[in-house]
């Protein structure tokens, strides 16, 4: 582990990433750190002038993993010699999102708790698919960051000048608009949508709908079982027509989902029921598709500004795995079980000194090679520099202009 | 030679006036005209009024945002609101419109600018008085708005001079048309939806927030009828704005002691309908509360805190905000810490001493204040929730068991919920249902109390032990216990007391 943090952890990176500029600033200097320690302690409001000195501070404590919270309004070391509380309060952060495949357990049947695999990991596909497109699309937001969480979620990071600055009221009203899959475990029917559907929620049912055919009938087979059947029933709103269904499934048990889901249209139909409302039963439907493909997120972390987050690039305790961030255009073959754990990067480094010598001539490229750039942490790291760059670069013309219309000011 | 300031006077002329001329001199400004019934309250008074209508006037207004603060506690709907107000309004704060043929239109407008200022001193002081006030008074104005006539508001918009949004142009109302035609709900096709306005979406996040905007690119594309809804959230910052300005200028008063007194005196009586539940963590004489007692007890529980009580036993875990909420109900019962501690672990069989330790001990140490920040171990940790809590913040999500099942739950988890509790009467049973479908959760939670001791109610009452007004509404889950408790226990108090 340490040696991951010593050699292999993308620190200058990072520290350009939260200072949005070469030299250091407030940005990053007065940005909260928590570490939890390896005895589970957990050390809130830490900060630190410039990435080395973080980079330092970790290979001391060597916590089993680190969090970034908010930029505050002083260094958050120096808050309780502030005079009045006030003087101390969060001014910026990412817009973060959570997604966590946990809260599919009611809808998912290949895993449970803490586990995942490739089927269930597709809900995280089709996830990130409909929240990136609606931050770009409807907020226009461009610097968007998703990050495998290590275990079994994502975490998105949305680093644009404006969304970082937003108040809490701003942040509500994204989560609020983002958010279709509501009330517990007693509540029955989640998804209560208004008609006609909203844009956003139209085109993600159109982004959905191929997914839920394939990887949720087929795949999961959510109502296999004549118990698992009932809940689908519940959610539609014709009585005749679920008894006629009923009565069609227990006749053939281990019928599965994909004919069960055709056999609604089916059925409704050859007119099993007189009464049976076909718009009702159309929206009945639309509603089943988003409550078990619709994204489901943990809405705490986005509403407020001082939410922490586990940073990109940290290693999993439970895992092993490093966080890695996510290739939103080559969304499908990311495999969360295929990446990099801090045991196989050390070994590929030890690897790759031994396939190093074999060669000769490439002397003087040896010389200056990152560590990381020995292992397959590399595209990861790339990928991440790009990004950084790019906001960066925009973060840049805005502060030229400032500058210049310093200039004009003073003659 | 040095250039001048302009805003300097010119030393010459400096206090020409004598002072007693000056006292009695006309005044600099223009006279404050009232051209709209409503207001922006952008530039203060400057008229002279009496020290009793100073008085009276706040007085007035006052009365009118207690009363409508009254309503958003106990869960009114809009249009309920308005109904109730109305009355209240025209005896203490009448404003007509200018098509009213009434002829005090100034004085009414004039009273209701002054008013509003002397209150903006009154409760610029503290933050918590400032969100309260500016609450209140952006309702009274999202009221007053709505029931302003179209042409004299839209009159009012025009004066404002707003200038951050502009109109959506023909081009782009086809380009998304189908967009924008899935905004207007079917039925209101009616004049006002031709017009269409462009704004940042950062300037409307509550219309964002229930998807009642279509957004692109940053840009929220307003439908004509919601343009209240950007009118209010303009009023609302402006209005915080200057309270925040008047709480910096408010120790530079240049004031004697008339004024003062009054203003301190009317932000005492800005009186909160009591919602809190305030007698601490007493238990009631006599129970016995302790981790070992807590199934016996939740007998008394209200369905909220039944449901937490039968998932916990049920699943031997529940989610973080069903912790924190049954926790703050079993502190307010009187279950002190440590006994807290042992409950909570003993219901957690589940997991091993070392994870209860390292992900649960600490939050219900925290919710008794023994740990955190200076404020949450002085304050005592956090105050039970109440109803009012309960039912606005944190809806239940996936898995979770907090929340009110009047409300969070649907129609044939709650009858079964009730049914368990004890309630098998049809007729109580239809009328949960029917308080549900009305949106009175409270009125269902109170009818389910008052159907669990019929007869302990009757029998206080007879025997004149407890007065109706300890009898009234419930609004506090803790409230629902305490009285539950008195009740079920009456026969061996009086007992106790006989003995003595």
């Amino acid at each position: 582990m340490r040696s991951f943090y010593q050699r292999l952890f993308p620190w200058r990176q990072l520290f350009q990433w939260l200072n949005h500029s070469p030299t250091p600033t407030n940005d990053f200097g007065n940005r909260e750190f928590a570490f939890t320690l390896q005895n589970d302690a957990y050390l809130r409001y830490q900060s630190f002038a410039t990435a080395d000195l973080l980079r330092k501070d970790v290979l001391r404590l060597m916590p089993s993993r680190f969090e970034i919270g908010p930029v505050y309004s002083t260094n958050p070391r120096d808050r309780k010699t502030l005079r009045n509380s006030s003087a101390f309060k969060p001014l910026s952060k990412e817009l973060c999102f959570d997604i966590d495949l946990t809260d599919y357990d009611d809808i998912r049947t290949c895993c449970d708790k803490a586990t995942i695999c490739n089927k269930c990991w597709q809900f995280m596909t089709m996830a990130i698919k409909v929240v990136d497109v609606a931050l770009r699309e409807d907020f226009g937001f461009k610097h968007i960051m998703w990050v495998y969480s290590g275990r079994r979620g994502a975490h998105a990071w949305v680093c644009d000048k404006k969304a970082r600055s937003m108040d809490d009221q701003k942040r509500r009203a994204i989560a609020n608009y983002l958010e279709v899959i509501k009330g517990g475990s007693q509540s029955g029917k989640k998804v209560n949508v208004k008609r006609p559907l909203h844009p956003h929620l139209s085109r993600s049912l159109d982004i959905l709908k191929t997914h839920f055919q394939e990887d949720v009938l087929d795949v999961q087979d959510p109502w296999a079982t004549a118990e698992q059947a009932e809940k689908l029933l519940q959610l539609l709103p014709d009585r005749n027509l679920n008894d006629s269904l009923r009565r069609k499934w227990e006749a053939a048990p281990g019928r599965s989902s994909t004919s069960k889901w055709a056999d609604i249209d089916a059925v409704a139909k050859t007119g099993a029921s007189k009464h049976l409302d076909s718009r009702a039963l159309l929206e009945a439907k639309q509603d089943i598709v988003l409550e078990y493909t619709y994204p489901r997120l943990d809405i705490e972390v986005s509403k407020k500004l001082n939410h922490l987050l586990k940073s990109p690039f940290v290693v999993h305790p439970g895992t092993g795995r490093v966080c890695v961030p996510i290739d939103t255009k080559a969304l499908e073959d990311f495999d969360p079980l295929g990446v990099p754990t801090v045991q196989s990067l050390l070994a590929e480094i030890d690897a790759w000194k031994g396939g190093e010598d074999g060669e000769e001539g490439d002397d003087k490229s040896k010389v200056n090679v990152a560590d990381w750039e020995k292992t397959s942490l590399k595209p990861y790291v790339d990928q991440f520099r790009t990004f950084v760059s790019g906001i960066i670069k925009d973060e840049g013309i805005a502060k030229v202009k400032r500058e210049r219309e310093d200039d004009s000011m003073d003659f | 030679m040095m250039r001048q300031d302009h805003n300097r006077i010119d030393p010459k002329r400096r206090n020409v006036v004598d002072y007693r001329k000056k006292q009695f001199a006309t005044p600099q400004f223009k006279d404050t005209q009232y051209p709209h019934r409503l207001n922006f309250y952008a530039d203060a008074p400057t008229a002279d009024i009496t020290l009793e209508q100073f008085e009276q006037w706040a007085i007035d207004r006052l009365r009118v945002l207690a009363e409508l603060e009254a309503c958003s506690f106990r869960n009114r709907s809009p249009a309920e609101t308005t109904s109730h107000m109305k009355p209240i309004l025209d005896k203490y704060l009448p404003l007509d419109s200018n098509s009213s043929s009434n002829t005090k239109l100034f004085s009414q407008r004039q009273k209701d600018h002054y008013s509003h200022f002397i209150l903006r001193l009154a409760f610029s002081s503290t933050e918590d008085l400032r969100r309260r006030f500016s609450r209140v008074e952006t309702m009274l104005f999202r009221m007053r708005f709505n029931s302003d006539d179209l042409s004299e508001r839209s009159a009012f918009v025009s004066s404002l001079d707003l200038d951050w949004w502009e109109p959506v142009t023909d081009d782009e109302k086809i380009r998304y048309a189908a967009e924008l035609a899935a905004m207007t709900s079917g039925k209101k096709m009616n004049n006002e939806d031709g017009t269409w306005f462009k704004v940042d979406w950062e300037r409307v996040p509550d219309l964002v927030e229930s998807r009642r905007v279509f957004l692109k690119a940053g840009k929220a594309y307003v439908p004509g009828r919601e343009q209240s809804s950007m009118v209010v959230a303009e009023f609302t910052s402006r209005l915080e704005r200057q309270l925040e300005l008047t709480a910096r200028a408010l120790p530079r008063l240049d004031e004697d002691d008339r004024l003062t007194p009054i203003l301190n005196h009317l932000s005492k009586n800005f009186i909160t309908p009591d919602s809190a539940y305030m007698s601490g963590s007493t238990a009631p004489a006599g129970a016995q509360i302790s981790a070992a007692n807590i199934d016996n007890l939740s007998q008394h529980f209200p369905a909220c805190m039944s449901n937490l009580h039968r998932s916990l036993r049920r699943d031997a875990h529940l989610k973080h905000y069903g912790r924190l909420q049954y926790t703050l109900f079993l502190k307010g019962i009187g279950l002190n810490l440590e006994e807290s501690l042992m409950f909570w672990r003993s219901s957690f069989h589940k997991v091993t001493d070392d994870t209860f330790n390292k992900e649960y001990r600490y939050n219900v140490r925290h919710s008794y204040g023994d740990v955190g920040g200076d404020s949450n171990r002085r304050g005592g940790g956090y105050s039970p929730f109440s109803c009012q809590k309960i039912l606005t913040e944190h809806p239940p999500g996936p898995g979770e068991a907090h929340g009110c099942p009047y409300r969070h739950f649907n129609l044939e988890n709650l009858t079964a919920l009730v049914q368990a509790m004890g309630v098998s009467d049809r007729s109580v049973l239809q009328g949960v249902k029917e308080d549900k479908d009305n949106q009175k959760f409270h009125m269902a939670c109170n009818r389910v109390f008052e159907h669990l001791h019929k007869a302990e109610i009757k029998k206080a009452k007879d025997e004149g032990i407890m007065t109706s007004n300890q009898l009234e509404t419930i609004v506090h889950p803790n409230e629902y216990f305490k009285r539950s408790y008195l009740l079920k226990n009456l026969g061996k108090e009086t007992d106790v007391k006989m003995e003595g």
